[in-house]
């Protein structure tokens, strides 16, 4: 079913009806084949990309489209839809542009922001590592000094898009403690850089997940972004806005699901009734839609509070969560709606509960997202 | 060069289309429209053209005041500019009066080459790239699944049933093409945020030195004498495999000439 959205002007409404146009042409025609058979949307992104898909929330000047995120984020929302998988990617991607278009010198956006917003190059970002995800203070990946620039040695986790894209916002230890971690845009390509089989996930087939092995790589010292140290603090701040990325993806996921529940319900009759003319399921059906809408408001706000310029950290938390939560509800109810044709690989729905669950892991799991809320309250 | 592309607005075909009772002509209000899909490809193939050649491209529309939407679309694509052929007198006009229209404004335009598709999903008459090449004097390369130009000649391949033919001809010349000629691109923002501020020029009848007496209902050569609604499909027939299925799915099909 079509979401009526509430949009701040005509640019965005066009901009929403593209998105679906795309969505539905090129995202849910091709999500069941890639997802069942793990096979990479080859072109997909170049897509996007060309649509202008793929830089939305950044200033014009560098190529983006200077959109808010109250904007970018329902854009999301319609890709996540159609097939999580890319929208998560997209949503990474955007992400990974973050530390650049936020820190980098003029010189170094020049370069860099506009073929990243246009999509010729696509981003991957690489904070996690095998013993540092929730706790990312505790990285080990080194990056040492060295005549021309820095070189990288470590092992870094749950890369999306890994071994696939042609950056990624990499971050490496210069020097002790939580203010001895730095940002590098670093080059997929570069030589002493490997990445490990793709891991074989509960869902989101059709776009790897890898580790990153860094060999005694060199990179570049231009592509230091931001100050030596000041690495963490440009972590966390890309992480505020690419929770609401997430939050965004678990919303549209949740409404794929509260739509093709809805649309069995109407269908499948049982004691001479359509099912959702039962109360039990027609209630069962009714919370799963005031989640749904629960969930978007949740983000809407955060990203409104964001674009006004209002402290948005405790609030992107809590829509991460709130969203990814009811996702987690959302789809499993859509299982139980569909009995056990729902626990069967013929129906989306299956496909969906898988996919809502990293949902409440990745991107700070739910549990650091109340660490978070509760940290603002103690204040 | 200088490119002009016809494209036409046609009911989605998704949708339930109509015919109004009171003047048995095609509902536009019905439906939503579209982009008639071939004209999506003539678009493209103008773009492409286009980045190769340089030159212009300009889109062409005749239709109501709706058809802004489509103009809008190809706009979007990243045409030019766009001329819009709009006049309560052109309604109802059928394929005679309708070329006789476009290509009076496409006198008006001026042009190196026109492209189209080569049928459109409402009325699917097929020939207004013959009719509007025989109205401007200008050779005519149909169904064309290649374009080449070089200097003013242009080369198409042009789709039969048994492969395809190899055509030359010297522009100015009419183009109609078919699906196998390429993809065609989606608009991107930027280029939906840039249609808003390209020029539109809305041409009448007497701008466009389009006779009142040559188009519109009135004037048709050809006339919609009754219509009645497709009635609806007769439930199929099932075949329960026990151990005949087969031959009795031939059967079937035989019997319906099929096999």
């Amino acid at each position: 079913m079509t979401v009526e959205r509430l949009l701040p002007g005509q640019d965005a409404r066009d901009l929403i009806e593209l998105t679906r146009e795309i969505a539905d042409k090129e995202l849910a025609r091709r999500a069941d084949e890639h997802e069942r058979a793990e096979t990479y949307p080859e072109g997909l992104f170049a897509t996007l990309g060309s649509a202008g898909l793929l830089g939305l929330p950044y200033p014009e000047e560098y190529g983006g489209s200077g959109q808010p995120y109250e904007v970018y984020l329902q854009v999301i929302e319609e890709l996540a839809a159609r097939w999580a998988a890319v929208a998560v990617a997209v949503s990474v991607h955007t992400l990974a542009c973050f530390p650049l278009a936020a820190y980098g010198t003029a010189e170094q956006r020049e370069r860099w922001l506009p073929d990243m917003l246009a999509g010729r190059l696509i981003g991957g970002y690489s904070l996690s590592e095998p013993q540092a995800g929730s706790d990312a203070a505790a990285l080990a990946c080194k990056a040492e000094k060295t005549e021309g620039g820095y070189r990288i040695t470590g092992t870094k986790a749950w890369i999306t898009h890994g071994g696939r894209a042609d950056f990624y916002a990499l971050f490496a230890r210069t020097g002790p403690g939580p203010r001895g971690v730095s940002c590098f845009l670093a080059p997929g390509a570069a030589e002493g850089l490997t990445f490990g089989r793709p891991e074989e996930k509960m869902g989101l087939h059709a776009i790897p997940t890898t580790t990153a092995h860094w060999d005694g790589a060199l990179i570049e010292a231009d592509r230091l972004v931001g100050a030596e140290g000041q690495g963490l603090s440009i972590a966390f701040g890309a992480l505020d806005s690419g929770r609401l990325g997430i939050a965004a993806c678990a919303t549209g996921l949740a409404q794929a699901a509260l739509d093709e529940a809805v649309a069995y319900a109407k269908e499948r009759e049982t004691f001479g009734k359509k099912i959702i003319d039962h109360q039990g399921l027609g209630f069962l059906l009714a919370d799963m839609a005031a989640g749904v809408d629960a969930a978007r408001a949740t983000y809407i706000d955060a990203a409104r509070r964001r674009d006004a310029g209002l402290p948005y950290s405790r609030q992107a938390s809590v829509a991460k969560l709130v969203a990814t939560d009811t996702a987690m509800r959302v789809t499993t109810d859509a299982v139980q709606v569909f009995g056990g044709y729902g626990y069967t690989r013929e129906f989306r729905v299956e496909r969906y509960m898988r996919e809502a669950k990293i949902m409440q892991i990745f991107e700070g799991t739910n549990q650091i997202q109340r660490l978070v809320i509760s940290r603002h309250l103690a204040r | 060069m200088n490119i002009v592309v016809c494209v036409k607005q046609v009911p989605d075909t998704a949708t339930e289309r109509k015919l109004r009772s009171e003047d048995k002509t095609l509902d536009r209000d019905a439906a939503d429209g579209v982009v008639n899909e071939l004209d999506e490809y003539a678009v493209e193939e103008a773009l492409r053209l286009k980045e190769a050649h340089g030159g212009e491209v300009t889109v062409l529309s005749m239709g109501p005041a709706k058809a802004t939407e489509t103009i809008r679309k190809a706009l979007a694509m990243g045409a030019d500019k766009a001329v819009h052929l709009h006049d309560d007198a052109l309604h109802g006009s059928d394929a005679l009066g309708t070329s006789y229209a476009v290509s009076q404004a496409l006198k008006k335009i001026g042009f190196d080459l026109v492209i189209l598709g080569s049928e459109s999903t409402d009325a699917r008459t097929g020939m207004l790239a013959a009719m509007l090449a025989e109205r401007l004097g200008a050779p005519q390369l149909t169904l064309a699944s290649k374009v080449e130009i070089e200097g003013t000649a242009i080369r198409v391949e042009r789709i039969t049933d048994y492969g395809y033919d190899k055509v030359e001809a010297s522009l100015p010349a009419v183009v109609s093409v078919v699906e196998k000629i390429n993809e065609p691109r989606y608009p991107s923002f930027k280029g939906i945020m840039a249609a808003k501020k390209k020029p539109v020029e809305t041409l009448g009848i007497a701008d466009a030195d389009i006779a009142a007496d040559q188009v519109g209902l009135a004037n048709s050569w050809s006339e919609v004498v009754d219509f009645a609604a497709a009635p609806p499909r007769a439930a199929g027939t099932v075949i329960k495999d026990e151990g005949d299925g087969g031959a009795r799915a031939a059967e079937f099909l035989a019997s319906k000439k099929f096999i």
